[in-house]
């Protein structure tokens, strides 16, 4: 402060050199100002919203094409046993898992309920299909959904998480960075619309392992509607037309195998249960390289029919599978 | 070491430990995770917290008890939690110390002078205080006019006058008075029932500090770093309201700008409590010998604004130990004896000022409850978590800490705003759109956080009616009712049933009733039929719209309807999954119908627990067209809907 008083001058008139000084500092704020106005100025306004349609990018297809097209369909009542049978049927992992290769399991985790209730994918099962990628020589495996609940719930409590971190696979919670939007090319909805996409970065190999559980709306809740798990924003929308939706998601999908658990199956008050009364002894295990023949057979189980999924026909008819699995010669065995 | 050094170590552990604690009450099973951390310990700590549930509820809940070492170290040692433990305390001397910086000496000790202002927030802690002894009130008035406890309730009256008091109030003159106004107090009992209007209601947290700087930093400051960070959770959580919440913390914060310590001061109802409490002190500052020269330095970083170079003020006192090393000729320690100069040791209100607190505190409950929000006016909106007690016992208990609303894994607990009025201001409401999904049916967490038991903390078998709990049935914390002018199936004949789909009861609380719906324009004129195709004359039809497997083709002959899926259509015909019946298919024919199968979604009272998951999963993402409300609640039989 007491410098600028001693600047000034203390009879009037003018001082050059304080002019100059303060000609040139006004003229640089001048100076600013024009610009500003000039560059910045914005005489239209926002512009009204233009649907910016993202460039088509599909998922990686990751079927073994040397694997063939196979359907197993196992009778016992230990999901490990079973599992282990199954995948011997269809050649082995081996013949899915490579060296190196990096896996993502999909699981059905939609729900915080126990995993005696059979709302998700049974964590023994997940333990045991991760060993045999690791066994097999892959290089990670991760597990991920997208749930329904809160994640952390659902993780904790359907054991899936504890049973993922033991068994040395990676758990990928659904944060919202990990979603972009996404255009599949071939779908009716999936259109510039958020997919879980980060965690398939790397992977060479998908396995998709769901319960088998009744479902109001679309008749089943089995592989290829397990898929909706990979889905983000305000997905409920789908509900409106999910026939078409299920078939989208087939298409958007090409697993190496899907694992379909029926050991027991939810047959009423799907996909949530809440009560042991809800499922049913079905003791089965279908495991297969065709999603659609998959859920066809999982079908049995419900005692439904492929009229009653109106989603089967239509994903056969985009190409993702066979509906009649049986022309696939199922190999039927006993778990042992 | 100086003492001062060791309390600013006492300090700084004692709010890393509190942000630790506000960290660790994150639900998970990770170390740093909520696994047994004693989180709410600085709320147990808290003797406002534990004398105003005393008050409400005449006892003290689990933890509680903690309060009583407070107590008892506060009597021998004075005010130390202000100067010692309390984290807002801290953050208060911490950014008053920050902002002296650099000021004259003579400023500082302008600021730190005694102001009378500071007798405010003994007013404030009467009000809270009062507007909780309602409950003891009207048991004095309803237990038949002059019962025998009275005599040691005016003793009781007398002791704590006595504390606030300057003189002692242990006189005859003022016993006399006491018991006459109690004597007066139950026989108005015995002639109006004034015991329902007397009411008490927890208001405490409003002002205190550590319920203050829980909600402050949970709410606030952890959503705020967590949006960057994530680390607490996986998504932003939110929380309505909460610029209120954050405009007193920062304000309380800016405050000491302008005076240092100024909440602590001024405002601070649980520093008034202290300063009560602190009166008979073993051990206090003051001078231990000599003549003072009045140099004033003592006062220059004195951080309770208590005069130690004259009279100390030995309410205001904080313990923050600075005037013994600033004073230059070592006057002033830490004694068993009283000040040399002699001391004030009680807040000395006027007995004005307290008949005026006192009473606005009794007055203000049964006023601010003329709005009904407990009696016919109760609010729907208003549903509180799973194991909550009911509304006017909650209020009792209720100390808006939000630990709950912390500690809910799907964030669907907020902080009230508006809806139960100003004595239920950030206690716990649930808003199923906020969240990141309903209340979580395998989760009782909110229950066993609450420090005084506003929400019980229920177990597993209780809330979901299992067990010794069979024939409760569930806890029920509201009702989903449809709006059937927003369902999709109901009002736009769109297939939709996500709430079916997601209800996690079982069997479910929704259910659906199907029914077959003649779309828009949708009576057709049949041309020729061949097969499972029909060819269509008129209107022309939207390609490739009706094969979704949601539609169907209806004939109808002599009232018996025959219903064929449509497969897929064209602008003019329509192939369909079966052929059609051959009498269905006669010549003289003109029209079949075009029907969407809808599912209606129905709500079953009696099985509904009001778990709001179907709110959350709606599809009709802004006003949802399935909503909780509070009916059916277990805690109130009379907002059930059930006959039962």
């Amino acid at each position: 402060m007491k410098k600028a008083i001693d600047k000034i001058p203390m009879e009037s008139g003018i001082n050059r050199r304080d002019f100059l000084i303060r000609a040139a500092k006004a003229g640089a704020g001048l100076a600013a100002a024009g610009a500003i106005g000039y560059f910045l100025h914005d005489p239209n306004g926002p512009a009204p919203a233009t649907a910016t349609e993202k460039s088509p990018l599909a998922l990686p297809d990751f079927s073994v094409p040397e694997a063939g097209r196979k359907i197993a369909i196992i009778t016992g009542a230990d999901r490990v046993k079973s599992v282990n049978t199954g995948i011997q049927a269809l050649g082995g992992i081996e013949t899915f898992i490579k060296k190196g290769d990096r896996v993502l399991v999909k699981v059905n985790a939609a729900f915080a309920s126990p995993p005696a209730l059979c709302a998700t994918t049974h964590p023994e099962l997940i333990s045991e299909v991760v060993r045999l990628c690791l066994k097999a020589g892959a290089a990670s495996v991760a597990v991920t959904d997208n749930p329904i609940n809160n994640p952390e719930s659902c993780f904790a409590l359907s054991g899936i998480g504890e049973a993922t971190q033991s068994s040395g696979a990676a758990l990928v919670l659904p944060r919202d960075t990990l979603f972009t939007n996404m255009t599949i090319p071939g779908t009716s909805f999936l259109k510039n619309w958020p997919i879980l996409s980060a965690p398939f970065k790397g992977i060479t190999k998908l396995i998709g392992i769901a319960p088998i559980k009744d479902h109001h709306r679309s008749g089943a809740s089995m592989s290829m509607k397990n898929w909706y798990g990979l889905v983000g924003g305000r997905r409920n929308i789908f509900h409106q037309d999910i026939h078409t939706f299920i078939r989208d998601l087939a298409i958007m999908v090409k697993p190496t195998m899907v694992i379909l658990d029926g050991t027991l199956t939810m047959i009423t008050n799907g996909p949530t249960g809440g009560s042991l009364s809800d499922l049913k002894k079905t003791e089965t295990m279908i495991l297969s390289t065709d999603q659609v023949a998959a859920d066809a057979a999982g079908a049995v189980l419900l005692g439904k029919t492929s009229g009653d999924l109106p989603f089967l026909a239509k994903a056969e008819q985009a190409g993702a599978g066979t509906l009649d699995f049986e022309s696939l010669n199922p190999i039927r065995t006993t778990a042992a | 070491m100086k003492i001062t050094v060791v309390r600013r170590i006492s300090q700084i552990f004692f709010f890393a430990l509190f942000i630790w604690f506000c960290i660790a009450a994150t639900f998970g099973q990770s170390f740093w995770q909520l696994r047994g951390w004693p989180v709410n310990w600085f709320l147990q700590l808290d003797p406002l917290v534990a004398l105003g549930n005393l008050l409400t509820t005449r006892a003290l809940y689990s933890g509680l008890i903690w309060a009583v070492a407070t107590v008892v170290l506060t009597l021998i040692l004075g005010r130390f939690f202000c100067g010692w433990v309390c984290p807002f305390g801290s953050l208060h001397h911490f950014i008053g110390y920050a902002a002296s910086r650099g000021r004259r000496t003579p400023e500082k000790i302008a600021s730190n002078r005694y102001r009378h202002a500071q007798r405010i927030k003994y007013y404030v802690l009467m009000v809270l205080l009062f507007a909780s002894v309602g409950g003891f009130a009207s048991q004095l008035m309803d237990s038949a006019g002059l019962s025998p406890v009275i005599p040691f309730l005016v003793l009781l009256v007398l002791s704590i006058l006595a504390l606030i008091f300057r003189k002692s109030a242990l006189n005859l003159k003022s016993a006399v008075t006491v018991l006459f106004v109690m004597t007066a107090v139950s026989a108005a009992g015995l002639f109006a029932r004034l015991d329902g209007v007397v009411a008490a209601s927890l208001q405490t947290g409003l002002l205190d500090p550590i319920p203050l700087v829980y909600r402050s930093v949970n709410l606030v400051l952890l959503p705020l770093s967590d949006s960057a960070i994530q680390f607490t959770s996986a998504g932003q959580r939110h929380y309505e309201g909460t610029w209120l919440i954050a405009f007193i913390f920062v304000a309380a914060l800016l405050l000491n700008l302008i005076i240092p310590r100024f909440y602590c001061r001024i405002l601070c109802p649980l520093g008034a409590l202290h300063g009560i409490l602190g009166k008979y002190a073993l051990w206090r500052i003051g001078r231990k010998r000599g003549k003072c020269s009045g140099c004033h330095l003592c006062d220059s970083h004195c951080e309770g604004a208590c005069q130690p170079n004259e009279q100390i003020r030995i309410p205001e006192c904080v313990l923050c130990m600075n005037c013994i090393h600033t004073c230059r000729d070592d006057l002033i320690g830490y004694n068993t004896f009283r000040s040399t100069s002699g001391e004030i040791d009680s807040p000395n209100l006027s007995r004005r000022g307290f008949v005026i607190a006192s009473v606005s505190g009794i007055a203000a409950v049964p006023l601010l409850r003329i709005d009904g929000k407990l009696d016919r006016n109760w609010n729907p909106g208003v549903i509180r978590p799973p194991g909550s007690v009911p509304e006017s016992e909650f209020l009792n208990r209720c100390i808006k800490c939000d630990q709950c609303a912390r500690v809910c894994p799907t964030n669907v607990i907020q902080p009230d705003g508006s809806k139960s009025g100003i004595e239920g201001l950030w206690t716990p409401t649930l808003n199923f759109r906020a969240g990141s999904s309903g209340c979580q049916m395998n989760c009782t967490a909110c229950g066993h956080i609450c420090p005084t038991a506003a929400i019980r903390p229920i177990s597993l078998e209780e809330k979901l009616g299992r067990g010794p709990f069979e024939k409760n049935g569930p806890l029920r914390i509201g009702t989903a009712f449809v709006d059937r002018g927003r369902c999709l199936p109901w009002a736009m004949d769109k297939p939709c049933i996500v709430c079916q789909e997601n209800c996690p009861v079982s069997p479910k609380a929704i259910y659906v009733k199907e029914s077959f719906v003649t779309v828009r324009e949708g009576v057709l004129q049949t041309g020729k039929v061949s097969g499972t195709v029909v060819e269509i004359q008129k209107p022309l039809l939207p390609a490739d719209r009706f094969g979704t497997g949601d539609f169907f083709v209806a004939a109808e002959s002599g009232g018996i309807v025959t219903r064929r899926r449509v497969m897929a259509n064209a602008p003019s015909s329509i192939t369909m999954e079966q052929e059609l019946p051959p009498d269905l298919l006669r010549q003289d024919r003109k029209s079949i119908e075009l029907q969407v199968r809808l599912l209606l979604p129905q709500v079953d009272p009696e099985r509904c627990i009001g778990c709001g998951i179907c709110e959350h999963e709606c599809p009709v993402s802004g006003t949802r067209a399935i909503r909780v409300s509070a009916e059916g609640e277990s805690r109130h039989r009379k907002h059930s809907l059930s006959l039962k």
